[in-house]
């Protein structure tokens, strides 16, 4: 790249307005590739997303929703917020798209198309929480290195596909399996075709669950694209970034995984609970499992005008990672008392609970409503940050909203 | 009968020497690609930008206030180093002492192929950590930018 290229790229300058941010170098972008931000400038029309999403990031695109609009029992796509590491990929032929099963553990490698899979194996359809692993990396003191997620980084959607358990069947994995990971058709922020931008996984044993989904359709529609059409692993209660979009390969491991983001602080805590903003060894670090408990009140919207007299009903969701939510409570006192909220069960294994209390406050004033849930293992949401981590980690501080009665 | 034999024999000559052009062609056309194999793959052409020539150009103001930067010593580094895999939000939302951007650097080095950033790092990460350094927010946080509403 020479300077005259460089003031070239600088004319660029009315097509960089529309994006609201400019494209520099765009020399060195690979050839043929046009941002996707310049095809269609407007996020939310281009991922059919709610105009009241938070775009946290436009390269990758990362997206986020806020409490309120997460009210829904089942979430919609408008509300589903977005995580990519890298691009999108930029052409998907449904029909020639294959998934690869490979690996050290598996006897023979085995390609399927779409359609082998969707007709050789059964479907099954879950509600699975989807919730990222930096959730709330926002709160963090000394702050967290990454997208700034406040609360909205979460969904419970209904997937439908295949579980992975019969594909790896029918394929024939060893018992040597300890790990699956996945490989998908992004492509890497730098343009380098040799480098996955993310491929995670998941331990053999979660793999082989019911609701380990290798997923088409969410709810009841083809995926859509930046949820990684056409298909996409789903492991429900685990950092999302477990569930690989556009998939196009499952490596049965012999170890753990090492792809892209399974190693140094990627989606990774430090073993033994450190002081904040504490240095820390790669090696003291562990990979992060099932998502901790944790609940987010969805009504009504924090900043709630009621008159002296008046209830106030509440209600949102609660999830637990693997396990179940089995109470529910809340306080208006900064957690000198707590009252319990009415839990529903969820409408299956992995998928959040409803909960709902109608809440009355004794005098005019400002109050705060605070939600805690607590687990089948008896662990509640703490109030304040839980333990800190160099990438802002598995905040499942409870949440709150703003009331004043007036 | 003989002009028809000679009428044969002139096409068949302009038939191997038609046929002796296109196999010169395809030949011609394999050591090509042979050589430029990179014609093969046109949409997926890849460049690091080496590190000796991201010489400094003074950016505009408005290209400055376009990019989301603060505009302080050093932005016209930063736009040009920190901005062409990823977006300008990814650092602007980010709050990091030096030692943090410094090592944020070296992880993208390291595996997200940033190139090396030569005598322009110190610019950059003096930059940073003066503009996008830590705010200390303690164990919790007020509730701030609460807008209020009447719920009926």
């Amino acid at each position: 790249m020479n300077r005259r290229d460089f003031s070239k790229q600088l004319s660029l300058a009315g097509m960089t307005g529309l994006l609201g941010t400019s494209i520099v170098f765009s020399k060195n972008m690979p050839k043929g590739y046009w941002p996707i931000a310049l095809q269609d400038p407007d996020p939310f029309s281009l991922f059919d997303k709610d105009k009241e999403m938070t775009v946290l990031n436009d390269r990758p695109w990362n997206i986020e929703a806020k409490a309120h609009l997460l009210n829904d029992k089942v979430t919609p796509n408008k509300y589903m917020f977005v995580r990519n590491n890298g691009r999108i990929p930029d052409t998907i032929d449904v029909n020639s798209w294959t998934l690869t099963i490979d690996g050290e553990a598996i006897r023979k490698s085995k390609t399927y198309s779409l359609q082998e899979l969707k007709t050789k194996f059964k479907p099954y359809t879950y509600q699975l929480t989807l919730e990222c692993g930096g959730n709330g990396r926002s709160e963090f003191d000394p702050p967290a290195k990454g997208n700034q997620w406040t609360v909205g980084a979460i969904s419970c959607a209904q997937w439908t596909g295949v579980r992975l358990r019969d594909v790896l069947e029918d394929v024939g994995i060893t018992d040597g399996a300890v790990y699956i990971g996945y490989h998908a058709a992004d492509t890497h922020l730098s343009g380098d075709p040799t480098k996955e931008p993310i491929s995670r996984g998941v331990p053999i044993k979660k793999a082989l669950l019911d609701e380990t989904l290798l997923a088409y359709k969410m709810n009841g529609q083809a995926i859509p694209l930046a949820h990684g059409f056409p298909l996409r692993l789903v492991c429900g209660g685990w950092p999302a970034s477990a569930s690989g979009k556009w998939i196009n390969g499952i490596s049965v491991r012999n170890r753990v995984h090492d792809g892209a983001k399974m190693g140094g602080s990627s989606y990774r805590v430090p073993c033994e609970t450190v002081a904040p903003g504490s240095q820390i060894k790669e090696t003291a670090m562990c990979i992060i499992e099932s998502m901790p408990v944790k609940s987010l009140i969805t009504y009504p919207r924090s900043g709630a005008l009621i008159k002296e007299g008046q209830s106030l009903s509440i209600n949102g969701h609660a999830w637990a990672g693997e396990l179940e939510v089995t109470k529910m409570e809340y306080s208006i006192d900064f957690g000198s008392t707590w009252k319990d909220c009415t839990l529903e069960k969820p409408v299956n294994r992995l998928a959040w609970q409803h909960f709902m209390a109608n809440v009355q406050f004794p005098k005019k004033g400002y109050y705060e409503v605070w939600a805690r849930a607590t687990d089948k293992e008896g662990k509640s949401q703490p109030m304040v940050l839980p333990g800190w981590n160099p990438k802002g980690y598995l905040n499942n501080a409870c949440h709150r909203i703003a009331v004043k009665v007036v | 009968m003989k002009e028809n034999f000679e009428g044969q024999i002139k096409s068949l000559g302009r038939l191997l020497v038609t046929f002796a052009f296109l196999l010169i062609l395809f030949i011609g056309g394999m050591l090509y690609i042979k050589n430029n194999p990179s014609i093969l793959i046109p949409s997926e052409e890849y460049e690091v930008l080496p590190a000796n020539e991201t010489t400094l150009v003074e950016l505009d103001e408005a290209t400055i206030a376009q990019s989301g930067f603060v505009n302080a010593q050093g932005v016209s580094q930063v736009i040009q180093n920190c901005t062409q895999c990823h977006s300008a939000k990814l650092v602007t939302q980010n709050r990091m002492s030096k030692e943090g951007w410094e090592s944020t650097i070296t992880w993208m080095q390291e595996t997200q192929n940033l190139w090396d950033l030569g005598d322009k790092e110190e610019m950059i990460v003096a930059y940073l950590a003066k503009n996008y350094g830590p705010v200390s927010k303690g164990r919790r946080e007020n509730l701030t930018n609460v807008e209020w509403y009447e719920l009926e």
